[in-house]
């Protein structure tokens, strides 16, 4: 046991999930668009060979469900810390079912599964940020109190703060972890009266990292063996003023990646995939 | 006494029995009890203390038959006044004594007489003496006979010789700091009432829980105070980093309380239920600082409890964790041949929750410890203990102002509030400028954030007022503890009688760290057992017994003991080469003391001093009012509330139409670069005209009152605590300035004489030349402000302002003074000069030198007492005000206030002040020890050195000016330079500790004590605001997160 807290970043698996042909179709989205299903499949197929080739992760890819146009969108179905995985109700009524097939995924990986039965709990793993040291769960749309005070019951060894999502689908979709201790904000009022209310609420103190547009704020970061930092992030073609930014961590080994399509959904980096630190004794 | 005693050891059960059935043989059990004793100690001392105890034996005898026999008489008269069982033991003791009294007055006056004040002494000092096991040894060479056995089997290490005289030395501080608590006792013995109340000197026996589930039972004198047990209880577990740790008991309601160790015992505990326990109070963020196992070994013990009984929600797999680690730190490496069978984990309990998957899990975990040392296995469990969310937070039960249940939760950061298990709300100590409570009502009031104007108040409903209270407390003592490099001075009787003062009165983190650091005693062997498996305790039991045995030998050999135990004493004194020692004994010292040494040491200048408190200037008693607004806003009554209300509002208005004239003004005062005395009466006059409005002085009366606190102030650091006192005058003035423009300006210009000598930055330097010329003006002013102060606690309202700089003055003048100030600031800062104050003091802790540091140290330690004592009324005040008035409550804001103050008014003055104030404690301490060397007890710095400090202090509040200390030792000068970038860092970042990093470079281990006072009135009218604060920063050696706010 490494202890409490240690290793954030540290990522041995990772869970996605098929595109199904209804997503272009039938996903829930904020803003009216036209996703064009094959482009949106190959940048899902180059954001897994990421995550699997480039970064070696052992990736767990669940099929698509046509009935689950969503389901593409994996992080919102689990929250996964340590060896605990919270299997989320998400807040959409039409996603609920997504949390099935994570669900056994992540049993067969030997997590210790813990599931929502409150019916008045609803939680989108969008609204959940994980710093390594605490929770910050966005109080939004498809997360409400109870989902986050059930959350706070899985994971008791850590602090769980709510911060209000005025704007944007998720928490999440205007911040991530950039690195330990490191909060990569969006510049919106929003984005930056979140920030400022998660730094009142912590104990810990973060450095951030801000980046014009919010949704670039999104990333995936982790800390991997012989890799060290890795970064993944949005791309010059879509936030090239917020690349520029990113270019600025000189200690990270940048990845961007492509998601052109999916952002049209809502869906950011870190919703494609759920990631898993487990350790080897643990099978 | 016997059947209290039985638990305890057969040598105690002995003892008792002897003394319960004097009849029986007195001699004889005196001689079975020798008898033990020598043996006992033959094992520690050797046979030479055993002739010796023999000798002195023989001796007593006269003494010892003549108080048996009366003992023997009088039992029944002592018995029932006490009406307590347990104090049965205790009653013979005491009777003993009474009843010797009562004979030596008849049949040998003059002996009885002689030996009744030393038997007095004696007792305490036994009865001290037996809380410290260790100098029992050495000085009750009789009576201590039996004692110190019971404390060799207690305490293997009590073998090193070192480590006796280390707790002797211990034992002598804390025997002196009950004999000042117990001052009042004392007297009473000595004088002719003796007879009359000794038969109240009656013994109580207390029990206390441990945190390893045994029970410690100590005889106790029935007015003993809180720290008198506490300090029992640690000699009786060898526990030197004791500042972590306090007793609770439960109140009528059951509800849990920390005993004051400031307070009479029978007066906290009111169901006449001597039941205590014994608990973690302050949960140190990173364990790994302290220095010793065995205060990590008791920390894990109330941590295994904790996560036990679930008030530490931990998930699974760190219960699992943590219950290794407990096994492995109590029975080492799993042998792999004997598997530990599930049954006996299970017996133990490692979670609320318990399931045989976690026992398995644990055992599992347990393998993988192998080779750890039980020490090691403690840290590790502590590193994953600390980590988690709710270690050190203190909940409590509220409801929010829409009548949601949720906690409250008071830690080492602030406070968190939880709805359910959610934190919804967080308030960094920086964040808050004001702490209160009235009725139910619980009240903090945050600083504005960068784009707000107005600091906003948030209130929380608590069950009742006792919960309110609870809380407040809980808040003060965490932030002074956690937030400050000194407590606040409890305000003293002596000068404020009003109300209660409640402060925090043991030593910060950031004094205890220093006062570890310099622990040099061989690790003390304890035996580690599961607080819930084994409940006998290894050490304890025995240990308790051989201190009852002690105590009672020494009851009946009262006066060889007492003889025994002064020479002892003294030697030990002598002997005490452990800083830590000396540390604590200053800490404990009595400010009177040391007020009078420091006086006589600054002769010259007290006597000025004195020629001024005798006639002290109309001008000073404003600054009096005013610092009692400011500091004592809480101590205030509630007359001085409304006063200060009417005050408040009158300054309101004054500064309300001055504020743009003053703001110009302040920022000119507040530059140091206003060397000219000119300018300083420009600024005077600006700042003075609030005051004269207060005051219904002229204008040039106002002017001249403004020269007079800068006087004073540099007086101050002419003398000892004159460098304090205008420091406070500054931070006053500053506070004001954020408020009141006019107040600070005054202050701003005594910095600016000050700095005719040094320009700008140096302010603090300038004033400390400035002090030093003016010395003799200066301290008398000074002198008469304290006095003016004093005079006007009863009427606080009519010069807040002043009275904010007088205190500064004050405290410099007298111990009292400072207290006040210091409470004052205590409140402030442990809200609004939290933040700023935390970066001061890591600043402060970065001193280079450690001989330097522990000076300062020490110093802090003394200031922190009787600030501490200072602010306690300061809280008392702020809590009556809270309750009674409104008002009362914005005085109490106004030290929250100080975030405002601070960057309006320069943060340096507050450092000042706090430097002054050191001075003033080491003023104080030098009083008592002159010498230098014990750094963490007290300082002995000369007055010299104090003006040096006050001098530092000019600097600070100087900020950028490097320290021009005259004479100033540069262990001075170096604190000073910490506090002013502390103050900068009030001043600059509103709470930014950023500033305060680079302070840290600057590794001051003095502690510097700043002191903000903050006036708010609110005009419904105008929704004007006025502020007065006071800081005191007290910076110590101690080391302060500048990180944390």
């Amino acid at each position: 046991m490494a202890g409490l807290m240690a290793g954030f970043g540290h990522y041995t698996h990772a869970i996605v999930r098929g595109i199904p042909a209804s997503l272009a179709k039938e996903a829930l989205r904020t803003n009216q668009a036209e996703v064009d299903l094959d482009k949106a499949r190959t940048e899902h197929d180059a954001y897994v060979q990421v995550l699997r080739t480039r970064l070696g992760l052992e990736v767990v890819e669940l099929p698509a469900d046509e009935s689950l146009p969503d389901c593409v969108f994996v992080e919102d179905a689990a929250v996964v810390c340590g060896d605990t995985a919270l299997i989320t109700r998400p807040g959409a009524e039409s996603r609920r079912r997504e949390t099935e097939a994570m669900k056994e995924a992540l049993t067969d990986l030997n997590m210790n599964i813990v599931e929502i039965a409150d019916e008045n709990a609803t939680l989108d793993g969008g609204d959940v940020l994980f710093t390594g040291r605490e929770f910050f769960v966005g109080l939004s749309k498809r997360t409400n109190q109870r989902g986050a005070e059930i959350l706070a019951d899985a994971f008791k060894d850590y602090a769980v703060s709510t911060v209000p999502v005025l704007e944007g689908l998720h928490l999440k979709s205007f911040c991530s972890m950039g690195g330990p201790g490191l909060i990569v904000i969006g510049s919106s009022d929003p984005a930056q009266k979140a920030l400022k209310i998660m730094q009142q609420m912590s104990d810990h103190r973060y450095d951030k990292l801000t980046v014009p547009d919010d949704l670039a704020a999104n990333c995936i970061y982790m800390n991997l063996p012989n890799k060290g930092h890795v970064l993944l992030h949005c791309t010059t073609d879509e936030f090239p003023e917020s690349v520029k930014v990113f270019e600025k961590l000189k200690d990270h080994m940048l990845i961007p990646v492509s998601n052109l399509e999916k952002v049209k959904l809502d869906g950011a980096l870190t919703c494609c995939s759920v990631l898993i630190n487990k350790k080897k004794h643990n099978n | 006494m016997t059947t209290e005693a039985s638990s305890e050891t057969e040598v105690k059960e002995n003892a008792e029995e002897s003394a319960a059935q004097p009849d029986q043989s007195e001699k004889a059990t005196r001689e079975t009890q020798e008898v033990l004793n020598t043996e006992e100690e033959d094992k520690e001392k050797g046979k030479v203390k055993e002739k010796e105890g023999k000798g002195i034996s023989r001796y007593l005898p006269t003494w010892l038959k003549k108080q048996k026999s009366l003992s023997q008489t009088s039992p029944t008269k002592e018995t029932p006044p006490t009406e307590e069982p347990t104090s049965k033991v205790t009653e013979e003791e005491e009777v003993s004594a009474p009843e010797v009294n009562g004979h030596a007055e008849e049949a040998e006056e003059k002996e009885e007489v002689k030996s009744e004040p030393v038997k007095e002494k004696e007792v305490e000092s036994n009865s001290n003496g037996s809380a410290d096991t260790e100098p029992a040894k050495e000085e009750k060479l009789e009576e201590s006979v039996q004692t110190t056995p019971e404390e060799n089997k207690e305490t293997t290490k009590e073998e090193d010789v070192a480590e006796e005289e280390k707790k002797g030395q211990e034992q002598e501080t804390q025997a002196e700091a009950e004999v000042q608590e117990g001052d009042g006792q004392t007297s009473i013995f000595q004088s002719p009432f003796r007879l009359v109340r000794k038969p109240k000197m009656k013994v109580v026996v207390c029990h206390v829980t441990l945190l390893d589930g045994t029970d410690f039972s100590c005889e106790v004198e029935k007015r003993a105070n809180g720290q008198y047990l506490f300090f029992k209880v640690c000699e009786h577990l060898n526990l030197l980093e004791k500042d972590y740790f306090g007793l609770t008991y439960k109140d009528t309601h059951d509800e849990k309380c920390w005993l004051d160790p400031m307070k009479e015992i029978k007066r906290q505990i009111r169901s006449n239920n001597w039941q205590f326990s014994f608990n973690v109070k302050f949960y140190p963020p990173d364990p790994s600082l302290l220095t010793e196992d065995i205060t990590r070994y008791l920390l894990c013990l109330q941590l295994r409890d904790d996560v036990a009984s679930g008030r530490l929600p931990c998930s699974f797999v760190t219960h699992a964790l943590l219950g290794s680690y407990t096994l492995q730190a109590e029975f080492g490496d799993q042998e792999p041949d004997q598997p530990r069978p599930l049954d006996f984990i299970s017996q133990q309990t490692f979670a609320p929750n318990q399931s045989k998957e976690m026992e398995e899990k644990i055992l599992e975990l347990h393998k993988s410890h192998k080779g750890m040392t039980p020490a090691q296995a403690d840290i590790q469990f502590l590193e994953n203990a600390k980590k988690l969310s709710m270690y050190g937070v203190d909940l409590h039960r509220a409801k929010d102002s829409e009548g949601v249940d949720i906690m409250l939760g008071v830690c080492a950061n602030g406070l968190l509030v939880y709805k359910d298990r959610l934190r919804i709300n967080r308030f960094a100590w920086p964040k808050i400028l004001k702490i209160s409570y009235k009725r139910n009502n619980f009240y903090i009031k945050i600083r504005p954030g960068e784009t707000e104007q107005f600091e906003s108040t948030v209130g929380f409903k608590l069950q009742n007022h006792r919960s309110a209270k609870r809380l407040w407390k809980v808040c003060v003592e965490n932030h002074s503890f956690f937030r400050l490099n000194a407590p606040e001075p409890p305000t003293k009787a002596r000068f404020l009688t009003l109300g209660s003062k409640f402060r925090y009165s043991g030593r910060t983190q950031a004094q205890t760290r220093m006062a570890s650091s310099l622990i040099d005693r061989p690790a003390p062997n304890f035996e580690r057992t599961s607080s819930k498996r084994i409940s006998r305790s290894l050490d304890g039991a025995p240990v308790i017994s051989i201190t009852e045995a002690g105590r009672d030998m020494t009851e009946n050999g009262h006066d060889p003991n007492l003889e025994l135990q002064s020479d002892s004493k003294s030697q030990m004194r002598v002997h005490g080469d452990n800083i830590y020692v000396r540390h604590s004994n200053l800490m404990l010292e009595d400010h009177d003391k040391t007020q009078e040494e420091v006086l006589k040491h600054q002769a010259s200048i007290s006597q000025l001093k004195r020629s001024f408190m005798e006639a002290p200037p109309p001008s000073p008693p404003q600054p009096s009012q005013w610092e009692k607004r400011l500091t004592s806003s809480p101590a205030s009554t509630i007359r001085v509330q409304q006063q200060q209300v009417s005050l408040e509002e009158e300054i309101a208005s004054v500064l309300l139409s001055r504020h743009a004239g003053l703001s110009a003004s302040e920022a000119s005062c507040s530059i140091p670069d206003l060397t000219l005395g000119a300018a300083v009466t420009t600024s005077s006059a600006a700042t003075p005209e609030p005051l004269e409005l207060l005051l219904s002085t002229p204008p040039t009366l106002s002017s001249t009152e403004v020269s007079v606190p800068q006087m004073e102030t540099a007086s101050a650091d002419n003398v000892i605590s004159d460098t304090k006192e205008p420091a406070k005058t500054t931070e006053v003035e500053i506070e004001e300035t954020v408020v009141i423009q006019e107040v600070s300006k005054a202050t701003k210009a005594g910095n600016v004489t000050v700095t005719s000598n040094s320009p700008a930055g140096p302010p603090a330097e300038q004033e400390s030349s400035e002090q030093k010329v003016r010395s003799d003006e200066e301290v008398v002013v000074v002198e008469e402000a304290n006095q003016t102060r004093q005079e006007s606690v009863s009427s606080e309202s009519e010069s807040e302002e002043e009275a904010e700089y007088h205190p500064n003055v004050t405290t410099s003048i007298s111990n009292t003074q400072i207290p006040e100030e210091k409470e004052e600031e205590d409140k402030l800062e442990g809200e609004e000069e939290g933040e700023e104050m935390e970066p001061e003091v890591p600043a402060a802790p970065a001193p280079s030198l450690p001989a330097e540091i522990s000076q300062p140290a020490e110093e802090t330690p003394q200031e922190e007492e009787e600030p501490r004592k200072e602010t306690e009324e300061g809280m008392k005040d702020e809590v009556e005000e809270k309750q009674g008035d409104p008002e009362t409550e914005e005085s109490t804001d106004d030290p929250m206030l100080t975030p405002d103050e601070t960057p309006k008014s320069f943060v340096p003055p507050e450092v000042e002040e706090e430097e002054q104030e050191e001075p003033k404690v080491n003023g104080e301490a030098s009083a008592v020890d002159a010498e230098p060397r014990p750094h963490g007890i007290c300082c002995s710095e000369l007055p010299v050195v104090k003006t040096e400090m006050v001098t530092i202090s000019d600097t600070f509040a100087a900020q950028k000016t490097e320290i021009a200390t005259k004479e100033v030792p540069i262990v001075h000068t170096e604190t000073k330079t910490i506090t002013y970038e502390a103050a900068q860092l009030d001043g600059n970042g509103e709470g930014e500790p950023g500033v305060l990093m680079t302070a840290q470079t600057i590794t001051s281990e003095s502690l510097c004590t700043t002191t903000t006072t903050h006036i708010t009135k609110t005009l419904k009218g105008g929704l004007s605001e006025t502020r007065i604060e006071k800081r005191i920063v007290i910076t110590g050696d101690c080391d302060i997160d500048h990180d944390q706010s």
